[in-house]
């Protein structure tokens, strides 16, 4: 072995020994996080009370198009909650593998006339979307809400895994979950419930909706099924808030399936406040807002009145 | 026309007809439309499945099997008619497994360039390509017993099926995790740019959202031998092992095409040999066989002398160096035999075993639709088709829940994915009638129809929350799908640990509505082994598998 090659076998040997015990050192110990950054509480994207207008208004009217457009004027009309350029974030209940005539999911027209009227205001974008329950093709499909949506030129946005962010709820149950995207990154956020009977929170309206905006393992929010809903609804602090009373699932909620568990209310609700809605939806199922244990924990949360009327009730018929 | 024309023709036809059939296995998806004569029902409007209806072997095994050829399947006819006059032409131009082992045969390697004697000699006639034959028969004498066997190692359901639960899923999750690996990169526009990418791939060939497959490492492991044999000797399915090949092989016996040699023009160059696909001895001095040529036409095109030439009826000279010039098919008639007898021994050492009907897994779900299993497993070919088209991903591959014999037959995972009540895709897709198209009447069910049922939910009241912790929980009632609810509650005050009195809905089953959809075993916040969890028994499709005295079948809608 001569000196030159001497060197240059130790040399190689060193360099191999080294790049060995580097990267030994460099992984030593060094733990992965697999948690993105945690989006801060979101906007508020509630408007200021006028108290001119009535903070909510029925409508009943078997053309149900026509029924939202009256009880959305009497409260201030669109112009109201949507300005020009605005990136609108429409959230009904489309949880169910449901047709729409068996009331699982949000009516398709009033969806419609929805996104038309936002268009029309001069909203930038119209998103449609939520987190179904069952495979979201197939609610989207058959409840009739992704081609009315659609034809009446909103986006239609089937969740999927990436479109979620890690965001801190900061409720009093629920802490960090993952929220799906356009109900964050968006100016205005409009709910559109169906009043339905549960068997756990006695309804599902407006508030319960919200439960759509989370994923994840979200059976386990029943564990304290309450609380959740009102962290949800102080999280997501809608505009508007339109319930669609047009038909209402009396039984066998919130998935229904049977004609017979549907009665044809033909009405409409709009509010601003989350909790006079539902505490008027909650009527239709034959209940009390005061009866309903989540819309009592809500009014004491502050996040509105059950007593619909002490904020200006407007019904029309 | 010169080798090359040839090979160009011979691969745009290869080419063509694999892109048919992998088109026509992504297209079996979600791609749906509303029936025109019932806007609730939501169906396929593509015949998904006609690929595989075109099987000669699927119509063959499920004739005998069943004593009828379901629907479309006559269209294999369009392949085997054909075949008796020219030849197995499906092998060397259509078949897509053929041409994927055409293709991995023909990337050039060390054996190819410096072992060129090996080649010619690994090209000419072989007693292993036997084999297939003895295959045939013992699966095609088990199907006339009624196991039907043969979608083991047909062709079109084998791809099929390696396709749809293995490679597709497995190029999904590879896709994913490079994605997310350049994202955690953390250079911005790379990780953009690894996105952009996916989401435009993403709908041309993936799944509407990554599907996870049960047993799949079996039906992996026999795809990837089949392709990788073909590194050892050309073609190694097609020649020895294929009952497909075998099948049309017998039926060329009468072809009226052939192979007409010129002795006195070859010069012995061996050009024929090295190119040869099917082994099936094309050179002056030895027995061309029918039965083993693909028709790929490549000794023709190669010979320099232009000695070998394919035509109708070829009047063959018998000369010293010709010696019998078309043989027919070289089978031992013993093996034969004694591949029959195996075959038919198949049935009593299956149904002897406990697997089938006396010791079924309480866990074996059917897809809905399913026949009695004695007539499932005389028509189930392990396509897969069912399990891709399924939009909850709660179909599966069983490994040993229906026992050998049902290897690879579909089984629904509540835990993975529940059947969803209006849908009736699997029905729709099924190419042989193992699963029957339902309407979702029939699948539903109304006041004149009882619905169709797959099994019974049961409550694991260990596990419940309000049943053994004394927690709220009503998820499976939630999500229950019949009206009016099979799962009902009941209040029950319980005393937590720390001595304080809560109320809680404690969740039970009604036996005469359930279905056996597993919506609530699949919801059920317990993760690991769901509180509620469904059975087979209560299946509409077995008289004996039953729990309840009589039930009312009907319901209101």
């Amino acid at each position: 072995m001569d000196r030159r090659e001497f060197i240059k076998k130790t040399g190689q040997a060193i360099a191999l020994a080294a790049i060995t015990g580097g990267t030994g050192l460099a992984f030593n110990e060094r733990r992965v996080s697999h948690y993105e950054s945690l989006i801060p509480k979101i906007s508020d994207f509630t408007i200021p009370l006028d108290n001119s207008l009535p903070g909510i208004a029925l409508a009943k009217n078997s053309n149900h198009t026509a029924a939202l457009n009256s009880a959305l004027d009497a409260i201030g009309g669109i112009k109201r909650f949507v300005q020009k350029g605005e990136r609108v974030t429409i959230k009904p209940n489309i949880g169910w593998d449901r047709s729409p005539a068996q009331a699982a999911n949000t009516n398709p027209d009033l969806v419609a006339e929805m996104v038309r009227l936002c268009l029309d205001a001069g909203a930038g974008q119209v998103i449609v979307t939520d987190i179904s329950c069952n495979d979201p093709r197939r609610c989207f499909l058959r409840s009739g809400i992704r081609d009315s949506a659609e034809k009446a030129g909103a986006k239609v946005i089937l969740p999927s895994d990436d479109e979620f962010v890690k965001t801190d709820i900061k409720g009093k149950e629920l802490e960090v979950w993952p929220v799906l995207k356009p109900f964050i990154e968006t100016d205005r956020l409009i709910n559109m419930p169906i009043v339905k009977q549960h068997s756990m929170s006695t309804c599902t309206i407006g508030m319960k909706n919200f439960f759509g905006v989370v994923g994840g393992e979200r059976y386990r929010l029943h564990q304290n099924i309450d609380q959740s809903i009102v962290d949800l609804a102080a999280f997501c602090k809608p505009t508007l808030v339109v319930i669609d009373a047009t038909h209402v699932l009396m039984r066998d909620g919130p998935t229904g399936g049977s004609l017979d568990d549907v009665l044809t209310a033909d009405s409409v609700i709009c509010t601003t406040d989350q909790v006079a809605g539902d505490s008027r939806g909650a009527e239709f199922l034959g209940f009390k807002g005061a009866d309903v244990s989540h819309i009592v924990l809500a009014e004491k949360s502050g996040l509105g009145k059950i007593d619909y009327r002490s904020i200006g009730y407007k019904e029309i018929s | 026309m010169t080798i090359k024309q040839v090979k160009n023709l011979r691969r745009f036809s290869q080419v063509l007809f694999f892109a048919i059939f992998f088109w026509l296995i992504l297209k079996t998806n979600f791609s749906v439309n509303f029936n025109p004569s019932n806007p609730n029902e939501i169906i396929l409007p593509l015949p998904v499945s006609i690929a595989l209806q075109f099987d000669p072997l699927t119509a063959l095994g499920t004739l005998l099997a069943n004593a009828s050829l379901y629907k479309g399947l006559l269209w294999s006819l369009v392949i085997l008619i054909p075949t008796i006059f020219l030849g197995r032409f499906f092998c060397g131009w259509v078949c897509p497994l053929g041409s994927l082992n055409n293709l991995i045969s023909e990337i050039p390697s060390e054996r190819i360039r410096r072992k060129g004697r090996q080649k010619i000699d690994s090209n000419r006639y072989k007693k292993y390509q036997r084999i297939k034959y003895y295959i045939f028969f013992f699966f095609i004498a088990g199907s006339l017993i009624g196991t039907l066997q043969i979608g083991l190692l047909d062709p079109l359901p084998l791809l099929a099926r390696s396709v749809g639960t293995v490679v597709l899923p497995a190029v999904h999750t590879a896709a994913l995790g490079i994605v997310g690996w350049v994202k955690s990169l953390g250079i911005p526009p790379l990780g953009r740019a690894a996105q952009i990418a996916y989401d435009f791939i993403a709908p041309l060939v993936l799944n509407f959202r990554l599907v996870h497959f049960h047993a799949i490492l079996t039906i992996a492991f026999v795809f990837i031998a089949i392709l990788i044999m073909n590194r050892i000797y050309t073609r190694f399915w097609c020649r020895g092992i294929c009952p497909l090949g075998a099948m049309l092989g017998i039926f060329s016996r009468f072809a009226i095409f052939g192979l007409k040699k010129d002795e006195k023009a070859c010069n012995q160059c061996n050009e024929c040999l090295l190119h040869c696909q099917g082994a099936d001895n094309p050179d002056i001095g030895s027995t061309w066989r029918q039965a083993e040529c693909h028709l790929c036409l490549n000794c023709q095109a190669i010979c320099p002398k232009g000695a070998l030439k394919f035509k109708f009826f070829p009047d063959q000279e018998i000369t010293k160096s010709n010696p019998a010039p078309v043989q027919k098919i070289d089978i031992s008639r013993r093996k034969a035999m004694a591949s029959v007898v195996g075959g038919v021994l198949l049935y009593p050492l299956f149904r002897s075993g406990d697997a089938f009907g006396v010791n079924a897994d309480s866990r074996l779900i059917r897809p809905p639709g399913a026949s009695a299993e004695n007539d499932f497993l005389a028509r189930c070919i392990r396509c897969g088709q069912c399990m891709r088209v399924c939009p909850n991903n709660a179909l599966h591959p069983t490994f040993l829940e229906s026992g050998f014999e049902g290897i690879w037959s579909p089984i629904l995972i509540a835990k993975i994915g529940y059947c969803e009540p209006t849908c009736t895709l699997c029905g729709q897709v099924c190419p042989t009638g193992a699963l029957l198209p339902l309407t979702m009447k029939q699948k539903v069910g109304d006041e004149s129809t009882p619905p169709n049922r797959i099994g019974t939910a049961f409550i694991d009241r260990g596990r419940c929350l309000p049943w053994a912790m004394a927690r709220s929980c009503i998820v499976c009632e939630e999500w229950c799908p019949t009206s009016p609810k099979t799962i009902y509650l009941k209040d029950e005050t319980v005393i937590n640990r720390e001595g304080v009195t809560v109320t809680v809905k404690q969740p039970y089953v009604d036996p005469a509505l359930c279905t056996g959809c597993g919506a609530c075993e699949f919801a059920c916040p317990i993760a690991d082994r769901s509180a509620i969890y469904v059975t087979s028994v209560g299946e509409s499709r077995s008289t004996k598998n039953q729990l309840l005295l009589q039930r009312k079948e009907t319901r209101k809608v």
